[in-house]
Order: structure tokens, then C-alpha cells, then sequence
């Protein structure tokens, strides 16, 4: 009875008294209910990722995150090329897509005229809408020639650089890093647009009033005022990128190896997973597999986290259009 | 610069307006891939798509025709299951936090559907697989569909709880006064007003659900016949489909992957126009 009334309270200034009723008991029961099953949906991921990595993790213990010979039909399982290849692709695709998100969003906030918003935004909604799938069809077959070629060029002009080192192939760790990058504007745009907009009109008229360009507004005051929100839209962009699956698993070539140069293939966790994990050859290769998983996981729930408390921020401070 | 503003006025000026063209040029860079992505698939994609391809079985590598029929069927069943376990769990969470939402719990629940909004889509074929695919032996329709709900559940949460915080106050007070029990004013008036959002959420999370392959690789798999049981049969869907012809080193085989991807394409196509039609363009992909 005080529970229901402490919950009215929400509508109503001040405590009543209302008379129980089993329909308001059971809807509340109900849907309390369901969203307790995601809660335990989430638990019981962790548990099973746990249990299932326990072979593979009693068997090599920290050396797994280091070993970087990954050789199943001998049992030999250590999960560094990958841990290299997911981090270097997302980082990469995170220094191709951060200036040109943040252009579009800039552009979107405040430089375009009216009417060229909305489609904008619609091509940014279509981007994000197609599936993993097909951007991977299209890397093969489209994309990875046309970045083998530059890739040619970028070793003849550049080749002195380690990172442009040795013959191109068009699937590498470049073509990866930039399908990511196509992957993620929509998504770091779109947020930090969110967090541009978020800025209150009187900071930037005081920078107009100053004399300062629009773009010189911008850059003084728009920027600095919404970098917390910029960096949680980079962030989340990061996080995507690390748990992309699909496309990564098509161009970029899926060879566990170590290589400075990004004109050389490469292979990620997500990768790895996709790939082995439905011929796994016994239980310690596909423990091993899932331990990767769990890493994966890890990082992306610290990268998001991070993320969202980033972006609540600018929410909570009534920035969400 | 600093010392004499009017001086380098014009140099300002001209910052501004290459600044301008600049970020206008980020749009292009955006809509360069989206535009060839989308000729190739049309393209490439009417070559090999016929009658036949949207209802014949596929054929043993070397025989000409044939075609992704079990695909397109198995796409709709699993995505189907999926819903069936997403939906209630999913609405039902979203109304929990938006009307019941000041307490612990859910904090909790909302956290957490964020975080699993972030988690890579494999991770839920994983967790599919040592919980359902283990315990039925077999790869099935049922555990796709499971992995994909994973999927649905946190989108769907979250959506239904922004569209009933935008019902405003005022309604629910109005009803509360009139004496409608409060589980009748959520269920017939707060629902009832942001159905239009509540679709969207659905459909946005479906339109996602169907263009997944990671999570399907190995927990409904892959298959050449038509689907006859739920729980201890493989079944081929359209995403898994296309990335198994599009790997394959045989022409023909690609040929059929890029007329998989219209057929796919189209498909989500048309639940994108729909939930715009639906909802006027109120909603969008913009978070997820």
C-alpha cells in the first residue's frame, strides 16, 4: 500500500491514499518482470562467457592476451594478432572518420542552409541502415581493388614509412580501417550533432557580438562548450568499430599476423570468431575462441560506458533535441 | 592577427568560408561510398534476379540456377521467433522505465540495455550458442532467433521509453482524475498516444534484426533445403546467404550474393519508408 502511493506521488503533488488494485499489482508485477529478464539475459551472458573461456583460460592463463601464435590443429592458442588487428582497424577508422563526422556535424548544426538538412540526415539514416553484409560484398569487390591500387601508389611515394611498407593487397588492414570508417560517420555524426546542438544560443551570439566569423564561433565557443559530448560520440564510434563484425571479416584479409604496414593483411577478434568458430576442431580451440569473445565483450562495455556517461551528460543538461 | 582585428579581417573572413566549403566537402566524402554502394547492388544485383531466385532452392556449385528461396523464407522465420521473444520483453521494459522508472532497478535496466546496445552482435551468437544451439544439439531456427532478440530487445527498450516520456503529463493526470486505474490509463491512453513511436522502435529494431549475419553464423547456420522444423535443423537466412556466396571463389556464386543483397536491401528498404510513413518522419536511426 505505501509503495502505491509512493508511486502516484509521481502524478500527484502531495501523498494519497489509493485503493489497491490487483490490475495496477499485476501490470506493475508484469512489467517489472520483464525488464528483470534483462537483467538476466546480461548475467547470464557474462556467466556463460566465463565458463565457457574456462578451459582456454586455465590452460594458458595472462599469456593467452600475449601469445601470438595462434595454431589450432597443434593447440597452440595466443590471441595478440588480434587484439593488434581490432585495435589498430578501429583506431585508424577513427582517424579517418572523426574529421569528416565531425565536418558533417558542424556543417549540420550550424553552416547548412535549411532546406539541405533533412536529406542529409536521411543519407546519414541510410548509411547507418545498410546492413554489415552488403558493405562487406561492396569492400570486396568495389572498395579493396580500388584501395590495392592506392595502395601501390602510397608505397611508391611513401614507402620509406614502415606503415606503407611491402606489396599492396587490396584486402588489408587500410581497407578495413576505412569500411569501418564508412561505418562509423553516421553514427559520430549523428551523436555529435547531437552535442553541437546542445549549446545554448547565447554563448553564440556573445562570440558573434565579439566580431568573431561564424566560423571563428565555432571554434571558440561551440567546440569547447560541447567537447564532452564530442568525445562520447567519438568514443561510442570506437566501440562500434571494434565490435563490427561482418564487413572487417570480408576485406580485411584474415591472416593472424602481425605486420606494421597497413597495406598488409591483418585479422581481428571479431574476425576470428566469425570465421572459426562454427568448425571449431575441440573444446579448447572454441574456449579459446569464446575467451576471445570475452575480451571483446570487455572492451566494448568500458569503451561504451565511458561513452554513454560522456553523452548522459549533455542529455541530462537538457541537450537532446 | 590579435593586435590589428581589421587588418586580417579579410584573411578571417576567407578561414570562414573555405572552413564552410570544407565541412560541406565531409558530406560529400559520406555520400561518395552510400551512392556507389547503392549503384553496385542495383546494378550488379537485377543481373541475377529472377523469379527463380526468389523461389527456388539453390544448386550445387557448377549447375546453372537455382536461386536463395530457403534464404528469403528463413529470414522471415527467424526474424519472426526473434520478435516473438523480443517484443513483449522489450515493450514491456521500455513502459517499466518510463512509467515505473524512479527507482534502482531501473537505473540498472536502463544501463544495461545501453551497454548491450554497444555489444558486438557476435557476442549475442556466442551466448546463443552455448545456451540454446548446446542444448538442443543442433543448429536451428530457434537459437538465430534468440541471438537476434538480443539484438532487438535493447532497441526496442529504449525507443518505448522515449516515446512515452514525450506523452505529456497532463494526459495521464487527466485519465488518473477521470478514475481509470493506472495500468489502464498506461495500457489504452499512454500507450495509445505514442503507438506511432512504439512502432517505430519495433521496426527499427526488426530492420536491424534482418540484416545480422554475425550472430547467425553459427547458431541457425547454414542450409540448402527448405525449413521443416524450428528446434534441430539448420536454417540458411539472407545475410548468412550472401556472405557465403560472397566469399566463394565461383562467378556465378557472387552473382547470386549481389542479387541476395538487393532482394535483402529492398527488404529493409521498405520497413525504413514504412516506419517514415508510420511516423511522419518524427523518429530516426540516430542512436542505434
Amino acid at each position: 500500500m505505501r509503495e502505491m502511493s509512493k508511486t502516484f506521488s509521481l502524478f500527484f503533488i502531495g501523498e494519497r491514499k489509493v485503493k489497491f488494485s490487483s490490475g495496477d499489482f499485476f501490470f506493475k508485477t508484469l512489467v517489472t518482470g520483464c525488464a528483470i529478464i534483462i537483467l538476466i539475459y546480461a548475467s547470464l551472458l557474462l556467466a556463460e562467457l566465463f565458463s565457457g573461456s574456462k578451459l582456454s583460460f586455465e590452460r594458458f592463463g595472462i599469456s593467452f592476451i600475449f601469445g601470438s601464435s595462434w595454431d589450432p590443429v597443434n593447440g597452440e592458442y595466443g590471441a595478440l594478432p588480434f587484439i593488434f588487428g581490432t585495435l589498430v582497424s578501429s583506431l585508424l577508422a577513427l582517424a579517418i572518420a572523426v574529421p569528416v563526422s565531425l565536418g558533417i556535424s558542424i556543417y549540420l548544426a550550424e553552416l547548412s542552409p535549411r532546406a539541405l538538412r533533412a536529406p542529409i540526415s536521411v543519407i546519414l539514416e541510410l548509411l547507418a541502415a545498410i546492413p554489415s553484409v552488403i558493405i562487406g560484398l561492396w569492400g570486396i569487390f568495389v572498395l579493396a581493388p580500388f584501395i590495392r591500387d592506392a595502395g601501390n601508389i602510397l608505397e611508391n611515394l611513401f614507402g620509406f614509412l614502415p606503415i606503407f611498407r611491402g606489396p599492396s593487397y587490396g584486402l588489408s588492414m587500410l581497407t578495413g580501417g576505412v569500411i569501418l570508417a564508412i561505418m562509423i560517420i553516421p553514427i559520430i555524426s549523428s551523436v555529435s550533432r547531437e552535442a553541437l546542438s546542445s549549446v545554448p544560443q547565447g554563448i553564440k551570439e556573445a562570440a558573434l557580438a565579439l566580431g568573431a566569423t561564424r566560423w571563428e564561433m565555432i571554434m571558440m565557443s561551440m567546440l569547447p562548450y560541447a567537447r564532452s559530448g564530442l568525445l562520447g560520440a567519438i568514443i561510442l564510434g570506437l566501440g562500434r568499430a571494434m565490435g563490427e563484425t561482418m564487413a572487417i571479416t570480408m576485406v580485411i584479409g584474415n591472416v593472424p599476423r602481425i605486420s606494421p604496414s597497413l597495406l598488409a593483411p591483418s585479422y581481428t577478434m571479431s574476425a576470428v570468431i566469425a570465421n572459426e568458430f562454427a568448425e571449431a576442431h575441440d573444446y579448447l580451440h572454441e574456449s579459446a575462441l569464446i575467451e576471445i569473445g570475452l575480451i571483446l565483450c570487455f572492451t566494448t562495455l568500458v569503451v561504451n560506458a565511458l561513452a554513454r556517461a560522456l553523452i548522459w551528460k549533455i542529455r541530462a543538461r537538457g541537450g537532446y533535441p | 592577427m590579435k593586435s590589428d582585428k581589421l587588418q586580417g579581417f579579410g584573411k578571417r573572413k576567407a578561414i570562414d568560408r573555405l572552413m564552410t566549403v570544407l565541412s560541406f566537402l565531409c558530406v560529400l566524402v559520406a555520400l561518395v561510398p552510400l551512392i556507389s554502394m547503392l549503384l553496385t547492388v542495383v546494378t550488379k544485383g537485377v543481373l541475377a534476379l529472377n523469379l527463380d531466385f526468389l523461389t527456388q532452392l539453390p544448386k550445387a556449385v557448377g549447375e546453372s540456377g537455382g536461386g536463395f528461396g530457403n534464404a528469403i523464407q528463413g529470414t522471415f522465420i527467424v526474424v519472426g521467433i526473434a520478435c516473438l521473444i523480443s517484443l513483449p520483453i522489450g515493450i514491456f521494459s521500455g513502459v517499466f522505465l518510463s512509467e515505473y522508472g524512479a527507482n534502482s532497478i531501473a537505473l540498472g535496466v536502463r544501463f544495461i540495455s545501453d551497454v548491450l546496445s554497444g555489444t558486438p552482435s557476435i557476442i549475442a551468437g556466442i551466448f546463443s550458442y552455448t545456451l540454446v544451439v548446446k542444448s538442443f544439439g543442433s543448429w536451428s531456427a530457434l537459437a538465430g532467433g534468440f541471438a537476434l532478440s538480443l539484438i532487438m530487445i535493447p532497441i526496442i527498450t529504449r525507443t518505448v521509453e522515449e516515446s512515452l516520456r514525450l506523452v505529456p503529463l497532463e494526459v495521464r493526470e487527466a485519465s488518473l482524475a477521470l478514475g481509470i486505474r493506472r495500468w489502464r490509463t498506461i495500457l489504452n491512453i499512454v500507450m495509445i498516444t505514442a503507438k506511432a513511436g512504439i512502432i517505430t522502435g519495433i521496426i527499427l529494431a526488426t530492420a536491424r534484426a534482418s540484416g545480422e549475419a554475425a550472430p547467425l553464423l553459427f547458431t541457425s547456420g547454414f542450409s540448402n533445403s527448405w525449413a521443416s522444423s524450428l528446434t534441430n535443423q539448420p536454417v540458411s537466412t539472407l545475410p548468412v546467404m550472401i556472405y557465403t556466396y560472397a566469399i566463394s571463389p565461383f562467378e556465378d556464386w557472387r552473382a547470386k550474393a549481389w542479387a541476395g543483397a538487393l532482394v535483402l536491401m529492398i527488404l529493409i528498404l521498405i520497413l525504413n519508408v514504412g516506419m517514415r510513413f508510420a511516423t511522419k518522419g518524427k523518429y530516426s536511426w540516430r542512436n542505434f
